[in-house]
């Protein structure tokens, strides 16, 4: 029950705690704003979240942390945000990438967090490229991604004036599409361009202890500065009176009232809790883009069975097709991520191995299936998915004595032999998980397909923060409910 | 109070919302952007905070006054002063 919050008065309601709603909430709280935070679920972290099974952790949602920048680096996003929040980049206990690589039939580029080494391999695998690329790069480096007033242009269109081998376009649009596209196959240039500096020139990181830890150092820093927040606490309705939101109601009944509101559920869904809008609010700008992943727990550390990369993007032709699969799950491309495989300091090694694995998906094949067909489609695809990491996968190392090979086994066969023996645990979260644990409709991870930059909608003390609002991942989502309390809430008051 | 307390109060304010900047030796007359990587979010805490610590209020059309050391000064302290004997 919320009853005690009934009839309170708030300077704002943030509604989701997610990384933006948490970060939008730690700004409003540091400057002495009355806000508080609802949050449906019992646990924080939205979208980037963890859950135990069976004594287990698994940590959902972080592969990579993008955008990481050394300490001491200027202004890159995430040194934005450790000032913005005031947190210490200590608390967020980083460690970078191994190294990560792009792969399709004949063609593979490595890269890390030194852009260095991206650009020697394109020099390598694409010789007569590289003038094109660095010309690129420049391009990229000189582009003012966050201006709120660009012209939108097709990033393929965009690389096409740059570069004239599509395998080299595709390559590049892989990694950018899977870390953050909410459109399909094509995506606009400045959202490329976002993505690109994340991915390529600032790079990845991830706490030790998985995504945990970051949303650990927001609660901790929002609880320090006195923010209030309400967990299992839904919101079900704004009440809109001539364009101004008025009151707002919870799953409970409870009514409180603000002055303004940050929500970071998404466009379409905050429409939809308002009460002058229809049931269908939005339907025109809701996410086709959604996920299947499988996780599995090793018994051995990755890398000695030979797999050291942290990431990697494949695809099994030259074209690639980033879009709402017709069937299930389209297997044709995807992520392979071993969070093993990054340099822990200290020496400290993640206890168990994991092989996690992401391929696109189709939420209304999966939202039609019986539980039975449901449990079934499950195992299919995760063996399916298993199976195609290994074809972009080295061929499984193994030393043990007591490990011998049945001869005449096929060499794919045998890799997944080997696999099979030194898996311990394994799970699968589909469309239907992604929107269980979100409230984002049809299980888009990335949301709509149109963001909204201003934040601003039809009600005049409403605004929106996080996927919808267009910076994507957990930094770009940090980023957003930073920019938007700013914007919204501290500039103008 | 004097001017060199109000450089010393922003330096203080710029301490804390950006620990990873070296401040031990701002020229005053220089403007801050060009000694230090401090962009308009990091400004606008400078205002924040000023509005926090102190009850400070520095209008939008006035962040310019905010450049440098000294600027701040000059435009501050009538601030402070205000505030002293209000
Ligand atoms: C499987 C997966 C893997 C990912 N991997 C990575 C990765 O490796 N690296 C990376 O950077 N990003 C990754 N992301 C993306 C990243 O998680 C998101 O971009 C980011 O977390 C979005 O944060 P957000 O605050 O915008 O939204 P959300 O996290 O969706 O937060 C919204 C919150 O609002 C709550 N809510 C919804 N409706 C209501 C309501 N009516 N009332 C109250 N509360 C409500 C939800 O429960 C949720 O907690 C991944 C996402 C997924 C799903």
């Amino acid at each position: 029950m919320t009853s005690e919050l009934n009839g309170a008065h708030y300077d704002c309601l943030v509604i989701g705690a997610g990384m933006s709603g948490l970060a939008a909430a730690i700004r409003l709280a540091m400057f002495d704003k009355r806000v508080l935070i609802v949050e449906r679920h019992n646990a924080a972290g939205g979208l980037n979240s963890f859950y135990s099974i069976a004594g287990r952790k698994y940590d959902v949602g972080l592969h990579a942390m993008t955008n990481y920048a050394p300490p001491g680096a200027k202004r890159l996003p995430l040194i934005k945000i450790l000032r913005q929040l005031r947190l210490d980049r200590d608390q967020l206990d980083l460690s970078e990438q191994c190294g990560s690589k792009i792969v399709i039939p004949g063609y593979s580029l490595n890269f890390s967090n030194d852009f260095a080494l991206f650009e020697s391999e394109v020099a390598q695998v694409f010789p007569e490229q590289i003038d094109g690329f660095r010309r690129l790069v420049e391009h990229v480096k000189s582009f003012n991604e966050t201006a709120l007033d660009i012209q939108e242009e097709s990033a393929i269109a965009v690389l096409r004036e740059f570069l004239s081998d599509d395998a080299l376009v595709n390559m590049l649009m892989i990694p950018v599409c899977y870390y953050g596209s909410a459109r399909e196959n094509d995506l606009d240039f400045s959202q490329f361009v976002i993505l690109f500096k994340a991915l390529f020139m600032e790079g990845f990181a991830r706490p030790f202890d998985g995504v945990r830890v970051i949303i650990r150092a927001l609660l901790s820093k929002y609880r320090e500065l006195g923010g209030e927040r309400k967990m299992k606490c839904g919101v079900r309705e704004i009440v809109a009176d001539n364009g101004h939101a008025s009151r707002v109601i919870f799953d409970d009944g409870t009514e409180i009232t603000a002055d303004k509101i940050i929500s970071s559920i998404g466009y379409a869904e905050t429409l939809r809790l308002c009460s002058d809008q229809p049931g269908d609010a939005g339907r025109d700008n809701t996410g086709a883009l959604s996920f299947v992943e499988t996780i599995t727990v090793l018994k051995k550390q990755p890398a000695s069975l030979g797999w050291k990369d942290t990431i990697v993007f494949f695809n099994n032709s030259e074209h690639f097709d980033y879009r709402r699969p017709k069937d299930l799950v389209d297997c044709r491309s995807g992520v392979i991520c071993f969070p093993n495989n990054y340099q822990y300091s200290d020496e400290r090694k993640l206890e168990e191995g994991f092989l996690r694995v992401t391929a696109l998906a189709n939420y209304d094949r999966w939202a039609a299936l019986t539980d039975q067909e449901y449990a079934d489609a499950k195992d299919q695809w995760y063996e399916t998915l298993q199976r195609r990491a290994l074809d972009f996968l080295p061929m499984p190392r193994v030393r043990d004595k007591e490990h011998t090979t049945p001869p005449m086994v096929a060499h794919k066969a045998q890799a997944r032999l080997v696999l099979e023996q030194y898996t311990e645990a394994k799970d699968m979260f589909t469309p239907l998980t992604i929107t269980k644990f979100t409230g984002h409709l049809s299980g888009a991870v990335y949301g709509a397909p149109n963001k909204v930059k201003t934040g601003r909608t039809h009600l005049d003390n409403v605004f929106l923060c996080g996927t919808d609002q267009g910076f994507l991942g957990i930094t770009g989502a940090m980023l957003s409910g930073i920019s938007m309390a700013n914007l919204h809430v501290l500039g103008a008051g | 109070m004097t001017k060199e307390d109000v450089k010393q109060i922003v330096l203080d304010i710029i301490a804390e919302i950006a620990p990873d900047e070296e401040l031990s030796d701002i020229k005053p007359e220089v403007r801050l952007r060009e000694q230090l990587d401090l962009d308009s979010m990091d400004f606008l805490d400078i205002v924040m905070e000023l509005r926090k610590q102190h009850g400070i209020e520095v209008p939008e059309d006035d962040y310019p006054e905010l450049a440098s050391l000294d600027s701040c000064a000059d435009y501050l302290l009538p601030k402070f002063e205000a505030k002293a004997s209000a």
